[in-house]
């Protein structure tokens, strides 16, 4: 990213709480913030292939996450680039979910999320590649292959870690239950997706359940796992900034740098 | 400015090499949609392979010291739609994959594990030509490109992605 920056200060959950720029920032907070937490698997993944794997992941999601936050800094027009609202905004102003910041388990929970938010992404992708915003329909549709084959990979490895040795299918089990109270809060409607929707740039995240659950569904099946049980518990709020205690560790390491030198470069 | 100059600026950009398998060029890969000259700018237009790929600033860059080095200032634009697909890629793009040693994309993407565990895709070894090969991983040391093995020659190999 670009380093040079100019210190926007706050103001932004006030102005958008609402609107087309909300609705992005939750898109690209999702992806941004899970685009850390995947890179903290490089040389902690069980092999090799697996490092390489999940940071590409991340890589893509990174791209994504670039692409719609420059998006967001034309339409609110205030000259805040990628960069800027990367780095220089509080937890408060973060609108993603709390699966993805939810903090890094084993491999069988990495999976569990991966599945249920690739499978989300891709209901998602789909559906915006029709967006009456012209550049979040092209992000989508580029965004749309990537997410294919990170639903594939987590498909792939919730299969065979299912279908595979008594403690693979008890811990792969124990990964759906971990994730399982974060899953509803991706179809939560908040008011900037509703207008969003309403605009035609943006699509109700509720219209998107039935597909992303079908997915999960069929891999799971396949698996020889079982879906929880609606936890008694879940996760809710984090498209209006109310995130959990992991969010303020997550972006202290995300954002320090980029804090401690403004404007440098190299 | 005289269309024989702008004709050899063209042809510099074009073959570019990619920074991160230089044996192609950004126009064999397919990533060039357009070059216009206006008024001692040159704008050239580029589509991303991915989303996050890394080599975007690395041929950014060389595209502006290339048209630097012709005494004329480039703007670099990236279009993202219509998204970038390996359909894009020149049949010499291709064949300089191959005999690089990675696999040409094959036009068919892998198979979905619902369906089938592993793929089924028929992609020959670039070393021996055999198509006896398996996948190892969907990911490798590039966003682009798949790890695969072959079974006959035994050579590892990587597999440029089909998207």
């Amino acid at each position: 990213m670009t380093s040079d920056a100019s210190p926007a200060v706050g103001g932004l959950a006030r102005d958008a709480a609402s609107g087309p720029t909300a609705y992005l920032l939750g898109l690209a907070d999702d992806a941004l913030v899970y685009a850390q937490r995947l890179g903290e698997w490089m040389t902690r993944a069980p092999q090799i292939e697996e490092d390489v794997a999940l940071g590409n992941i991340g890589l893509d999601l990174l791209g994504q996450a670039r692409a719609l936050l420059t998006r967001v800094g034309e339409l609110e027009g205030a000259g805040r680039d990628e960069d800027d609202l990367a780095y220089l905004r509080d937890e408060r102003e973060f609108r993603n979910v709390h699966l993805v910041e939810r903090p890094r388990g084993d491999f069988g929970q990495e999976m569990a999320r991966m599945l249920w938010f690739s499978s989300y992404q891709h209901a998602l992708y789909s559906a915006l590649t029709d967006s009456a915003d012209d550049v979040l329909a092209a992000v989508a549709a580029k965004a749309l292959k990537e997410v294919d084959y990170h639903r594939d990979h987590a498909s792939h490895w919730v299969i065979r870690l299912g279908d595979g040795t008594e403690v693979s299918h008890d811990r792969m089990q124990a990964g759906l239950e971990a994730v399982a109270p974060y899953v509803a809060e991706l179809g939560d409607d908040d008011a900037a997706s509703v207008a969003a929707d309403k605009d035609g740039v943006g699509i109700l995240p509720s219209s998107l359940v039935e597909a992303t659950r079908r997915h999960v569904e069929a891999v799971v099946g396949q698996a020889t796992l079982q879906l929880p049980e609606q936890p008694r518990w879940r996760s809710r709020g984090g498209r209006e900034g109310i995130h959990s205690e992991a969010m303020g560790y997550l972006l202290a390491e995300m954002q320090h740098i980029h804090r401690s030198h403004p404007g440098a470069t190299w | 400015m005289t269309t024989l100059t702008s004709d050899v600026i063209e042809r510099a950009i074009r073959d570019i090499p990619d920074p991160e398998i230089p044996v192609i060029s950004i126009d064999d890969l397919g990533i060039v949609r357009g070059i216009a000259v206006e008024e001692g700018t040159v704008h050239v237009t580029i589509t991303p392979t991915y989303s996050g790929c890394p080599a975007i600033q690395a041929i950014t860059d060389q595209i502006v010291w290339t048209v630097g080095r012709h005494g004329l200032e480039a703007q670099v634009h990236t279009q993202l739609s219509p998204a970038w697909t390996t359909d894009w890629m020149s049949e010499e793009g291709r064949e300089s994959l191959r005999r690089f040693g990675i696999a040409p994309p094959t036009g068919t993407r892998p198979v979905g594990p619902v369906t089938v565990p592993l793929s089924v895709r028929r992609v020959a070894c670039p070393t021996c030509g055999s198509s006896d090969t398996e996948e190892l991983s969907r990911f490798g040391s590039t966003a682009c490109k798949a790890l695969r093995r072959c079974r006959a020659c035994r050579e590892p190999f990587e597999e440029f992605k089909t998207i």
